[in-house]
């Protein structure tokens, strides 16, 4: 099976013949059905967006008054855009880093060589497959305040009910939790696939050098893994910006507002109050907000990260 | 796997007997906890009505329920709702598989005017969140009279920046000189693509396509939009609405549920390893 690697792209070529046609005509050709569609459903609607977002639209989405930036004022000085952008916030500080440390944990344990390991790993990986839907509308049941399972256990250990998408200080954490579970599939593959690339040699000469596990950890294993830990962390947070199904199927943006995260806001100002130049804003604000994070963890993760 | 067993150590047999049983405590009892939430769905859709709303609820079912099964299935199209995403996965996932292999050809095999400015272009669009398109999208297909077809629903996904770098990279890995010999032989550069590329090439293949198949099947906004009738829904819409019509009818919409799971359980059963080749290269330093 092929690496996966970079290969200069520009090698020596055998020089060809003069040729009849310039030789740009046949790769654009191979280039064409992608190029159509992107145009079409990413180049074009950017620019739309961009259009639409100084406008006011009618519910057919076409503009009708140009208003300039006032989309962008209104949605950075009224309060709901600004709640939603810190209820997203919050939401990727509890997930992203929580979900990266149990998937890296489930993969240290995971990577021992034990008979059966492969079944485990199987099963640590077996969220993938779980959509939103389903993973949302079986933890709807679990989370059932009066006859969910969950609330039940706390009953056993002599605990309180807790109200888990009613109660607006528990239903981002209890939307985060169920988002971590689905997420660790993808995380854990990544953290098994990281540990599984280091090189044996090095924990042998570790402890050849009497190094014991901490050490290993610490000085070998960390910074071997750190740029999948750091790939994971990028896109753990432009996915959790992004999050959109749990909040419909569980909260509705509920209660009072504490689980309207960016996304759900932006489908509200767009699709129920059929606002599209607001909604357009809202959705560039996000982008900006997306790339300029990015960007930063792009400056400060290529520091941090040790690449062989 | 040989890794990780070869730490020389000099702990008594008894120890690493301990070692090794702790060891599988932790992988059983987290394996249990992750999984959880599955065998909590499936034994809840083989119980009786009103069963999981007792408090405590039984943690199994008094006496299984099969028809619970049958009793779904009759009130939502569930077969349809599988069929619909059988398609529109199916179709989305042949596209991209047509329309990356087109495209990463011609970034790796070709030298071409603006090829680095189409590549960067390309490449460009993985940054583009799916929020900042969705509205003039969602506009394009009600203009064309798509709501609710299968086209309304695969076409915005034909192609991706993320498809074609991929298969790129897989090509990229394919001998120059293979080229040169089958130009010789008098092999086009189509033929060649068609009769040595693709097929050395397969597993980049599977990867996208298990990758793209599963993450079709699993899109819930998109759907959500472009689908107003009942007898389009995807499976994960169903899902949604499986709630709305059978209320707090937690054994009928578990079973419904358990029935829509299987098709991507399956995938993952079967294509694991491709999954994890397709979450991997985006990983890779490159």
């Amino acid at each position: 099976m092929p690496e996966v690697t970079t290969v200069p792209a520009t090698r020596p070529r055998t020089s060809a013949p003069a040729r009849r046609k310039p030789d740009w005509v046949e790769p654009i050709l191979y280039l064409t059905p992608s190029l159509l569609i992107l145009t079409v459903f990413v180049f074009y609607p950017l620019l739309r967006t961009l259009y639409l977002s100084v406008f006011l639209t009618n519910p057919l989405g076409i503009p009708k008054l140009f208003v300039g930036l006032e989309h962008f004022v209104s949605a950075l000085t009224s309060g709901a855009f600004l709640h939603s952008m810190w209820v997203s916030t919050q939401f990727v500080l509890y997930t992203v880093p929580v979900g990266i440390l149990l998937a890296l944990c489930l993969a240290l344990l995971a990577v021992k060589p034990l008979r059966g390991i492969k079944i485990f790993q199987l099963i640590f990986s077996s969220p993938l497959c779980i959509s939103v839907a389903t993973g949302a509308s079986i933890f709807l049941m679990m989370y059932n305040p009066l006859s969910g399972i969950l609330n039940y256990f706390l009953s056993v250990v002599g605990l309180p009910k807790v109200s888990w998408l009613t109660d607006p200080k528990v239903a981002l954490w209890a939307v985060g939790f169920v988002s971590i579970w689905m997420r660790l599939g993808f995380n854990f593959v990544l953290m098994l696939g990281g540990l599984q690339n280091v090189p044996q040699e090095l924990y042998e000469a570790a402890v050849v050098d009497g190094a014991n596990s901490w050490h290993k950890t610490r000085h070998i294993t960390l910074p071997m893994l750190s740029p999948t830990i750091f790939f994971a962390a990028v896109v753990g947070v432009i996915h959790a910006f992004q999050i959109f199904g749990e909040i419909h199927i569980m909260t509705g943006g509920g209660p009072s507002d504490a689980t309207n995260v960016v996304v759900f806001q932006v489908y509200q100002m767009a699709f129920q109050n059929w606002e599209f130049g607001a909604a357009s804003a809202q959705a560039l604000l996000l982008f900006l907000v997306i790339l300029v994070l990015t960007y930063f963890q792009f400056k400060v993760g290529e520091r941090r990260v040790h690449y062989q | 796997m040989a890794r990780g067993g070869s730490i020389i150590n000099n702990k008594s047999a008894f120890g690493r007997h301990l070692g090794t049983g702790l060891t599988y405590a932790g992988l059983l009892f987290t394996a249990f906890l992750m999984l959880f939430p599955l065998f909590w769905a499936v034994i809840v859709s083989l119980m009786r009505p009103g069963e999981v709303n007792q408090f405590p609820p039984p943690l199994w079912p008094s006496d299984p329920q099969w028809q619970n099964y049958a009793e779904v299935a009759r009130s939502v199209p569930v077969f349809r709702y599988l069929a619909n995403s059988l398609i529109v996965s199916s179709l989305v996932t042949g596209g991209q598989i047509v329309t990356a292999s087109l495209a990463g050809y011609a970034f790796s095999f070709f030298q071409f005017k603006w090829k680095g400015f189409l590549f960067a272009l390309f490449m460009s669009t993985m940054m583009v969140p799916w929020e900042v398109t969705m509205i003039p999208n969602f506009l394009t297909i009600r203009s064309l009279n798509l709501v609710s077809t299968y086209p309304g629903l695969v076409l915005p996904f034909l192609a991706t920046a993320f498809g074609t770098f991929l298969l790129r990279q897989f090509f990229l890995t394919i001998p120059r000189d293979l080229e040169d010999a089958a130009r010789i032989d008098g092999c086009g550069r189509f033929r060649f693509l068609w009769s040595i590329v693709l097929p050395l090439a397969r597993p980049g293949l599977i990867t996208l396509g298990a990758y793209t198949f599963l993450s079709t099947w699993n899109q819930y906004l998109w759907p959500l939009l472009v689908t107003d009738t009942k007898e389009m829904r995807t499976v994960q819409i169903g899902i949604r609405f499986l709630m709305n019509e059978e209320g707090q009818q937690f054994h009928l919409i578990m079973a419904g549920v358990v029935m829509f799971m299987i098709p991507a359980a399956l995938l993952l059963l079967w294509g694991q390893k491709y999954l994890v080749k397709g979450l991997m290269a985006g990983a890779v330093k490159g």
